[in-house]
């Protein structure tokens, strides 16, 4: 592993406990600068739990999560973090620019920057032509580029995406993941969670969740080569059933 | 700033969602007109059912507001009565009157009885043809003698209606900031809780203090309910009562999971408030309940509407009432940004 790159997110002996159940155990993991850091798991493994307390959401009830070298949770941090739901999470009585306009204005943009951010975003997940509409009238699809947009728009150093390609159509989750790749090539550290294999490909690094543990972390070739599998669905199957 | 954007996101989705601005600001008009015409029409007219009645005695009970229906035999006046034609009959048994009445409904009972026993006296003093026993003569401190139920009822109704429907739009909105995944969104951006809490207020706000003006000045001038104090301390109470009732819809829905559960708050917070708002007279109640009014904010409204309104008092008198509400709003205000630290603990 070479560890030319500066970690971006730090986590370390994170757990989590919701009333007396734990969901996480210890979890220790590194996202580095500029890459595409996958969390792979079926769901209920705590994907959703430990990104939401990347993102400063949710609290660890043990262990540390450092993002950009500050301790979260941050307030000050949302600045530079972009974190986007599982759920859509838009007010569907108002429309795309009411939405945009809304979000926009927390993170402190205004004035022609926010409108022109609005304009980048909304053209990079090829919305520009709906920007009037109401959200309610929008199709699934379009609401989650919508959700992406926003997330987006503040320009953030981070970004954390909960399951973005979930019930979406292959050619726009293509189109979704070159976004990623762009935005991670001009610098931004992409955490995405995904319970689908074929997309765990397309990510710089892989962090492998199970029943609340990591069970394995590395780039694909090496997860596969590690455990002598030809894909990376087999490899998860391998770590899983060894560590259990 | 970031407040500001709460705001004029909630006054977009109001112009967007007319039918939810409607139901805040027309339908309690509404309702108020149709409880103007319900409690404001004339004196009711008992129709009583003479039977064998000494003509003198039956145009004795039509001068005293009686609608007289003159019966020959005993049984056709009894169909009447079960049919509910007329509300007594009335004969006389042994040179008195005995009446029968069909006894449902107690408004009723109580204008056939209103009724007979003017008519009686009427008889007595002409019977008995000494000087004529001084009437007693009635002075109103407050209010008067054309003062209607509807007068009464309204400063009560006001406070009821705007506290009723903010409550309830104000507590399903925020409580599908939740459910929608939008609330964690806001969560995910440098907003603070009471950031929230303030922004919800103010942007609600706009339009409650639209709601009170608006229900405060048809009930006055339009259905010309009574109003003897000053229109400004109706709306500061209207006000307050708006927004105690904007801060309490939203805390408890932390505690509701679905629009559904809302809804359920209804009987639980809303309808023991009516009770003790004082639609009712409470004198008579058992004084281990009657605390409990101590703690509904809409007594306190209504109790300094009712001043302002029927009494014509001025600060002194609402003064206690006005703290009040402000500390309960205050309270669960600061009680809703407690209970987003469920969301997130920064």
């Amino acid at each position: 592993m070479s560890r030319n790159q500066a970690a971006c997110i730090s986590v370390r002996g994170v757990t989590r406990k919701f009333d007396d159940k734990e969901v996480l155990h210890g979890i220790t993991l590194t996202v580095r600068s500029g890459e595409i850091f996958g969390l792979l798991g079926p769901s209920g493994s705590g994907k959703t739990t430990l990104v939401k307390m990347i993102a400063g959401i949710d609290e660890a009830t043990a262990g540390e999560i450092d993002v950009l070298g500050t301790r979260m949770p941050k307030l000050e941090m949302m600045n530079r973090i972009g974190y986007m739901a599982q759920s859509d999470a838009l007010y569907a009585e108002l429309t795309a620019r009411e939405n945009l306009e809304c979000f926009g204005s927390l993170f402190g943009l205004r004035g022609g920057r926010l409108k022109q951010r609005m304009l980048d975003v909304m053209e990079l997940v090829g919305l520009t032509g709906h920007l009037n509409l109401l959200v309610g009238a929008y199709s699934g699809g379009m609401k989650r580029r919508l959700s992406l947009a926003i997330a987006l728009l503040h320009e953030p150093e981070v970004l954390i995406l909960d399951e973005p390609t979930v019930g979406i159509d292959p050619v726009l989750r293509k189109s979704i993941w070159d976004e990623l790749a762009s935005l991670s090539a001009r610098g931004a550290t992409v955490l995405v969670t995904t319970h689908v294999m074929d997309e765990a490909g397309k990510c710089r690094r892989l962090g492998m969740l199970r029943d609340g543990n990591l069970i394995a972390a590395g780039t694909p070739e090496e997860l596969m080569a590690g455990s002598g599998a030809a894909s990376i669905e087999e490899a998860f199957l391998h770590y899983g059933c060894a560590c259990a | 700033m970031r407040i500001r954007a709460l705001i004029i996101r909630i006054i977009r989705q109001f112009v967007h969602d007319k039918r939810t601005l409607a139901l805040l600001i027309l339908v309690p008009l509404i309702v108020l007109s149709l409880i103007n015409l319900i409690f404001d029409g004339d004196t009711y007219q008992p129709k009583i059912g003479a039977v064998q009645l000494p003509d003198p005695i039956a145009q004795n009970l039509v001068r005293h507001g009686a609608e007289v229906t003159v019966f020959d035999k005993a049984e056709d006046a009894e169909e009447a009565l079960s049919g509910r034609e007329i509300d007594a009959i009335v004969r006389l048994e042994g040179g008195a009157p005995r009446v029968m009445l069909e006894g449902t409904d107690p408004a009723r009972n109580r204008a056939v009885m209103a009724v007979m026993q003017a008519a009686v006296q009427e008889l007595v003093s002409a019977q008995s043809r000494t000087e004529a026993v001084p009437l007693p003569t009635f002075d109103y401190l407050h209010g008067g003698a054309d003062m209607s139920t509807f007068d009464s009822l309204s400063p009560v109704l006001i406070g009821l209606f705007a506290f009723f429907f903010v409550f309830l739009i104000a507590g399903v909105s925020f409580l599908r900031e939740r459910t929608s995944g939008t609330l964690e969104r806001l969560l995910a951006t440098p907003l603070r809780r009471r950031e929230i809490v303030a922004g919800y207020t103010a942007g609600f706000g706009i339009f409650t203090s639209l709601q009170a003006v608006l229900i405060a000045g048809y009930a006055i001038d339009v259905l010309g309910s009574l109003m003897t104090g000053n229109f400004g301390y109706v709306l500061l109470i209207m006000l307050l009562l708006s927004l105690t009732a904007l801060s309490l819809g939203t805390f408890l829905s932390a505690f509701a999971h679905t629009e559904f559960q809302m809804i359920q708050f209804i009987p639980l917070v809303i309808v023991p408030q009516v009770f003790f708002s004082g639609l009712f007279d409470l004198e008579s109640i058992s004084p281990w309940l009657r605390w409990l009014s101590h703690v509904t904010p809409l007594k306190y409204g209504a109790d300094a509407l009712r001043d302002v309104m029927i009494r014509g008092e001025g600060w002194s008198a609402i003064a206690r009432e006005v703290y009040v509400l402000l500390g309960l709003a205050l309270a669960f205000m600061a009680a809703n940004v407690l209970a987003l630290r469920k969301h997130r603990k920064i």
